[in-house]
């Protein structure tokens, strides 16, 4: 299906994880696909990078359920950082493992999982709603009950895919997509190739193959579909056009520009403008 | 020798210093001066070291040798485990060793977001912890954070048995001293001053009173061996150097 198929199922008010980590394998093909449409007001769980600097900039993010926001490179994301500053974001701020317990949770269809992070931090204060549980064992320890963080749709991008939805990452790091699409109603997965079944095989050993096909709605075929986040080892991290991205994020006349020039079109011209901008090296700044 | 011992070079030797002991276990250091402490401590005298390359892979005293894989969720998991001593950064620190690096200010709507909790809860109460300091100030040294992320003395022993059962503060490093929690109340305290720092200095650069003693150490000196590790060996570019200017 083409992306704006899959954004197409996501209505206002629903919560959407995404997949990949920081400024890393992120489904930013779909994402620029949902910037392009009018849903609002959603609920977004990720472990935050430049997909919700985006997101928040377009004004679509009523809650954002994470531990951080970051380009990596650049250890903060701007558009998150001006949200938290001008108080425009409600934020679930939770621990790392705590996110990653929250969809294990929702997976196993539970209502929630023990942690022993957040104890005696101040995650428990900003979260008023956290709760403790007490072990029914005779240690009677009593840990974090991290809530299931259960999702309406998953977006993720992957190295490979086949038309079935199974899908294959080639790079270091699996991240948590298979717990997003696992944890999602509807998960819907982009890929940099769409593949024959058969040619998984030769490109990784089986356990490349992160996501399966049953927890997949829809398959996307997005050449540079995770740029300008790295998606080793199709490509690294444009850290020129991130760079570009930052400075322009931190002021709103470079940013209308920016957004003028790489994300007022469709994907073909959202390429053409970054391959342009490519050829000069630079963006012109004031 | 000593005169021409950096003041980054002591810094590292004292991240070094941190990970003493710790045997077979994971060191994550996050800074450059941290990460060039524990390959010297993995390459001298604590061979048992885990070391990542920075992301998923685990590395042996080659950095181009990968001799494991840790993806984040493995990460976790060996948090949770406690094989681990982690040395984070720290926006802000208490006496009691509460950490934030989340934002500054009211959390609702700081007037500063820094970078989140993170991983510093899930840290702090599963496996040894330490800090590094690369600019020692009252910005940082506070006597209350704004956010606890890293969770401190005084804030797991209020919050129970399953909070203090794994919480273990080791050290805190910093351009001008190491501190440790070794005091009757578990607050912080100088447990060696650099070489060329006064306690005068210390405390003055720190926002809360500081114990420190009359005899209180001298940081050691590097040894020859070390000098050469982290000069030609760990850190040729000298990226020690702009994370401490001398």
């Amino acid at each position: 299906m083409s992306a704006a198929e899959a954004v197409g199922r996501i209505e206002s008010g629903m919560t959407v994880g995404i997949g990949g980590w920081g400024s890393r394998r992120k489904p930013m093909a779909l994402v620029r696909a949902l910037l392009r449409t009018d849903v609002t007001d959603l609920t977004v769980v990720s472990f935050g990078g430049p997909d919700v600097g985006l997101l928040t900039a377009a004004g679509k993010i009523r809650k954002l359920v994470t531990a951080f926001a970051t380009l990596d490179s650049i250890p903060l994301e701007p558009h998150f950082r001006a949200a938290r500053e001008r108080g425009a974001l409600e934020l679930v701020e939770l621990d790392e493992a705590m996110v990653m317990w929250g969809l294990t949770a929702a997976v196993h269809r539970l209502p929630f999982l023990p942690v022993r992070a957040g104890l005696g931090s101040d995650v428990m204060t900003v979260n008023p709603g956290l709760r403790t549980v007490r072990s029914p064992y005779e240690d009677g320890e009593e840990l974090v009950a991290v809530p299931a963080l259960r999702l309406d749709v998953a977006l993720v991008h992957l190295n490979r895919a086949d038309a079935a939805g199974n899908g294959q990452y080639l790079g270091p790091d699996p991240y948590f997509d298979d717990l997003f699409c696992e944890a999602a109603g509807h998960a819907y997965l982009s890929c940099e190739r769409v593949v024959d079944t058969t040619e998984f095989a030769a490109a990784g050993g089986p356990g490349t193959l992160l996501v399966s096909r049953h927890s997949v709605a829809g398959v996307i075929e997005a050449p540079h579909g995770a740029h300008f986040t790295s998606c080793v080892p199709d490509y690294g991290r444009d850290e020129a056009f991130q760079s570009a991205y930052a400075k322009a994020a931190a002021d709103p006349g470079a940013w209308r520009e920016f957004a003028a020039r790489f994300l007022s079109g469709d994907e073909d011209a959202y390429r053409a403008a970054v391959a342009e901008f490519g050829r000069e090296g630079r963006w012109p700044l004031r | 020798m000593a005169a021409q011992v950096s003041r980054a070079e002591y810094c590292v030797v004292a991240c070094a210093e941190a990970w003493r002991g710790d045997g077979e276990i994971l060191a994550a250091p996050m800074g450059v001066v941290p990460r060039i402490g524990a390959r010297l401590a993995g390459l001298t005298f604590e061979p048992g070291l885990l070391l990542t390359d920075g992301e998923a892979m685990l590395v042996g005293d080659d950095p181009e040798v990968v001799e494991g894989w840790l993806p984040y969720r493995r990460h976790l998991a060996l948090v949770a485990g406690g094989k681990r001593h982690v040395m984070m950064g720290a926006s802000q620190l208490d006496r009691h060793g509460n950490q934030n690096i989340s934002c500054v200010g009211d959390w609702k709507r700081p007037r500063r977001q820094l970078l989140g909790v993170r991983g510093a809860p899930v840290n702090t109460l599963n496996n040894p912890t330490s800090y590094w300091v690369p600019r020692h100030s009252r910005r940082v040294f506070v006597e209350r954070v704004d956010m606890v992320c890293g969770v401190g003395h005084d804030r797991a022993a209020a919050a129970g048995p399953s909070a203090t059962r794994f919480h273990e503060l080791r050290r805190v490093v910093t351009d001008l001293a190491v501190l440790d929690f070794a005091t009757p109340d578990r607050t912080l305290r100088v447990h060696s001053l650099h070489p060329g720092v006064t306690a005068g200095q210390v405390r003055e650069a720190t926002g809360f009173p500081l114990t420190v003693a009359d005899d209180v150490p001298r940081t050691r000196e590097p040894s020859a061996a070390e000098l050469r590790l982290i000069r030609e060996v760990i850190d040729p570019e000298g990226l020690r150097e702009r994370e401490v200017p001398s």
